[in-house]
């Protein structure tokens, strides 16, 4: 933790350096969020609501997913960018040293301008709380605190597959997106209104619904079952398989050396 | 201290010729081809010892560092280092060796460099006494006092191979590997930088792996070489013994006037122009001063010179010899 | 010209090498289009008679936008050009015998374009293969489709004068990234990429229409599924040519200012 730390510092240090990239890198992650918020706004605007979920209750959910997404993005940035790290050879460097080499990953890059994400989640987060007509009892706020922290797992989890699958091409990993910008730019809505079989899958597969859907539809009283409130921590044992695929990656860097 | 036993490596290479119907057809189907790196090497270092380890590019040098550092698996075969298998254990490995990538860096490139130094400081659980002593011993040899507290982007090419190598060597590491530390630097600096390496081995006892072009740095700096070639070892012995083998060969330079002069038995031309012409001498047919005498009995010699096979030579004739 | 074609070619031989990818980029670009069909569809059920077009004008909308994106989209810039502005190696560039605006304009052309045939052809294809309303209709009659290739045609030209502006603007910055993460950021949402521009609010949307970034996909897509016709095709289609020419000219007029700033600066 205490060198996590140390290379927290080091990242800032850094990126002070560039003041002005560093602001205008923090806007435009905030704009890019807000063109998602204008994209619901008018949607709204003109239908007022979907499947029975209001404008607020959207709102609700859409901030709880960027939420998750940026404090996944800026904890494990190290792996979303981690193609770089391989074709430089910056992860020969890494084996060399003599800590954990996910750790290393992990710290190797800690982007604060990504926070102009989360700033833009925060803001609406604080708008919807009080206007979704929920009455945050404690239940509600342990909900609302295990979907983000359900949501981060997730994020994070898919990031590590990313990052595991640059060990075997470069090439393609692409699709990850679907699952990472799109679980983000989706995820604004509840799963359930793109028809059962979607939701499904990112119930069973990707499990993105298990923060985002069923803990959802506890937190605004459309389900009264506390199972429900509890879903997201299932999100964890989906680390598991991602670690393992991981460990694959590195193995097979050690056999390869590319 | 490194022990190397039959150590073998294939890769599999993806292959493609030039042209738009090949590009096209590539794209639906690719053909592979198995590439073996490293044909049973064996080799064993001591402690303390220097050796460099020399071939041309892509004889195999790196994926041998590699694997000797724990980076890379070989297929069949056998490597210890420092009592320990690389790949295994890597943490506790690691830990006891320092790397030098030439052409890349370990530092950060925006903050400065003590602050690199402190993060390695603490990425390798280096205790505060032990680093302070470290520091302060290599920032006085290596005359990094100020350099240290410029950021890295900023600094010459000399100075950040010289602090590189600081980075590489603050936490004691029994072994170093060197690739290619003096690429690309000015005359002075890469004396600075041998004669530090020398220094270090003579005070710490490190076991110094050095890989490079620069024959100059095998001079100065290793008493045995390893020479690899298409992954096999050709040859590994102390320098001052290959030397020898090429001693019996001198390089003859002679200025004179007159007409030109025959060469006897043992001398091979290299050129011969009117009034200049240099040859090899093999002293084992012919001796240097017979030489000299055969050839002033014809010429009026004005400027004579000899010189046995530098380490460049020995190196270009050895490549030769193994047609590498 | 020729040089440009050559130049065309390598940049296009260049994109064939990346199978995988764009095996990936097809299946993302599938998925994408796929949610968000649903997403309006989801939409369409609670409130039909809100849907500013039909609902299977929407899908042709979405799938030609997924199966063009790298056509229209602005994020695919060259980091080469990048390049060669912050580390000074334009002077070498300069010292070609070509007009350095037009090659870079080629560039982009080429890249975009190499990157659209491999991935465009299997989205179109099973896109026109799924069921009414949601797969992709074809366009009512022989004009509509001359004047959507038209109208396409000035659209990718619009999309690489306003990418130029961007490489230019970094001459005059000190953070090209800080500068491209915005205008990205901004131009998506104007063009249409985020939802497409009919769902917009009406103030809000004639405004946006008259803009050039409707001029890069939203007119072409409109022209294609028949929600613009007649006279406003017409008006559309020249909009488009009136933004490209604006655009080049703006681009041209500041690359020399930049330029002749290099030169007196010396790199």
């Amino acid at each position: 933790m205490r060198l996590y730390l140390k290379y927290l510092s080091i990242h800032l240090k850094s990126q002070m350096q560039y003041k002005t990239s560093f602001l205008l890198t923090l806007l435009g992650q905030f704009w890019s969020s807000f063109a998602m918020f204008l994209g619901i706004y008018f949607m709204f605007s003109r239908f007022q609501s979907v499947e029975g979920y209001t404008y607020s209750q959207v709102l609700l959910c859409f901030a709880i997913v960027l939420m998750a997404f940026s404090l996944a993005e800026c904890l494990v940035r190290g792996f979303d960018t981690f193609s770089v790290i391989i074709s430089n050879g910056e992860f020969d460097r890494i084996m060399v040293r003599p800590r954990n080499e996910m750790f290393q990953v992990l710290a190797s890059k800690v982007e604060l301008s990504r926070l102009g994400r989360l700033i833009q989640a925060t803001i609406i987060l604080l708008y919807a709380l009080p206007s979704s007509g929920i009455v945050w009892t404690f239940p509600k706020i342990l909900t609302l605190i295990l979907m983000v922290f359900g949501g981060i797992a997730v994020f994070s989890g898919l990031f590590v597959v990313y990052a595991s699958l640059c060990f075997f091409t470069i090439e393609g990993l692409e699709f990850i997106n679907i699952f990472t910008d799109g679980g983000r730019e989706f995820g604004r809505y509840p799963f359930s209104i793109y028809g059962n079989n979607v939701l499904k899958f990112f119930t069973f597969i990707v499990p993105l619904a298990l923060f985002q859907y069923y803990p959802f539809l506890y937190l605004i009283g459309k389900v009264t079952n506390p199972l429900y409130m509890l879903t997201p921590i299932l999100c964890f044992f989906f680390l598991l398989p991602c670690y393992f695929l991981w460990r694959l990656g590195v193995s097979h860097y050690k056999s390869t050396g590319s | 201290m490194i022990e190397l036993k039959n150590i073998n490596k294939t890769f599999k290479v993806a292959r493609r010729n030039s042209g738009f119907s090949e590009a096209a057809k590539s794209f639906f189907r690719r053909d592979y081809e198995l590439i073996q790196a490293l044909k049973d090497i064996t080799f064993t270092i001591k402690e303390g010892e220097m050796v460099g380890y020399i071939g041309p590019n892509g004889a195999g040098k790196s994926s041998t560092i590699k694997i000797m550092s724990g980076i890379l698996t070989q297929d069949s075969g056998e490597c210890i280092v420092n009592g320990r298998i690389p790949w295994k254990e890597r943490i506790s490995h690691v830990s006891e060796i320092g790397v030098v990538f030439g052409q890349r860096s370990q530092l950060w490139w925006d903050v400065p460099v003590i602050d690199s130094f402190e993060l390695i400081k603490d990425i390798y659980k280096i205790p505060p006494k032990t680093y302070r002593v470290n520091l302060d011993e290599l920032i006085s040899l290596l005359n990094i006092g100020e350099v240290i507290k410029t950021p890295a982007r900023q600094l010459s090419l000399g100075q950040r191979t010289r602090c590189e190598i600081a980075a590489s060597l603050l936490h004691n590491p029994k072994i170093l590997f060197l690739d290619e530390p003096t690429i690309g630097l000015d005359a002075v600096s890469k004396i600075a930088v041998r004669e530090f390496i020398k220094t270090t081995n003579q005070r710490h006892n490190t076991t110094v792996i050095l890989t490079t072009h620069d024959m100059q740095d095998i001079e100065a700096l290793t008493e045995r070489i390893i020479l690899i070639g298409k992954g096999q070892i050709l040859l590994d012995g102390a320098l001052t013994e290959l030397k020898k083998r090429y001693s019996d060969k001198k390089t003859i330079t002679v200025e004179y006037t007159g007409n030109k002069f025959t060469l006897d038995e043992g001398m091979t031309c290299l050129e011969q122009l009117k009034g200049h012409a240099k040859f090899v001498l093999d002293t084992n047919i012919l001796s240097v001063s017979k030489a000299i005498s055969e050839i002033s009995r014809q010429v009026e010699v004005l400027d004579i010179s000899i010189s046995g096979a530098t380490a460049e030579e020995m190196v270009v004739s050895l490549y030769e010899e193994y047609k590498i | 010209m020729k040089k440009y074609l050559s130049f065309f070619k390598i940049r296009f031989l260049n994109g064939l090498q990346y199978r995988t990818a764009a095996y990936a980029g097809v299946a993302t670009q599938f998925a994408w289009g796929f949610m968000s069909l649903l997403m309006f569809s989801a939409f369409y059920k609670t409130k039909p008679e809100a849907f500013p077009m039909e609902f299977s004008q929407v899908s042709s909308y979405i799938w030609l936008q997924q199966a063009f994106l790298a056509l229209y989209m602005v994020w695919f810039l060259e980091t080469d050009i990048f390049l060669a502005i912050s580390n000074g190696n334009i002077a070498y560039e300069l010292c070609r015998p070509i007009d350095l605006y037009n090659m870079w304009y080629a560039k982009n052309l080429a890249s975009r374009f190499s990157k659209a045939v491999l991935r465009c052809l299997p989205i179109l294809l099973i896109a026109f293969f799924l069921p009414r309303p949601y797969g992709l209709s074809l366009p009512e009659n022989t004009i509509t489709l001359l004047a959507f290739l038209l109208s396409m045609s000035l659209g990718v030209l619009v999309v690489i004068g306003i990418c130029m502006l961007i490489y230019i603007a970094t001459f005059y910055t000190l953070s090209p990234m800080g500068v491209r993460i915005v205008a990205i950021s901004f131009i998506d949402f104007f063009s249409g990429a985020v939802i497409p521009l009919p769902f917009l609010p009406d103030k809000t949307r004639i405004v946006l229409q008259l803009l050039p970034f409707a001029s890069m996909q939203d007119i072409p897509f409109r022209v294609y599924c028949g929600h613009i016709t007649g006279l406003d095709r017409v008006i559309g289609i020249l909009l488009q040519l009136f933004w490209l020419v604006f655009l080049i000219t703006l681009g041209k007029f500041f690359m020399k200012k930049a330029l002749k700033k290099i030169v007196v600066q010396g790199g």
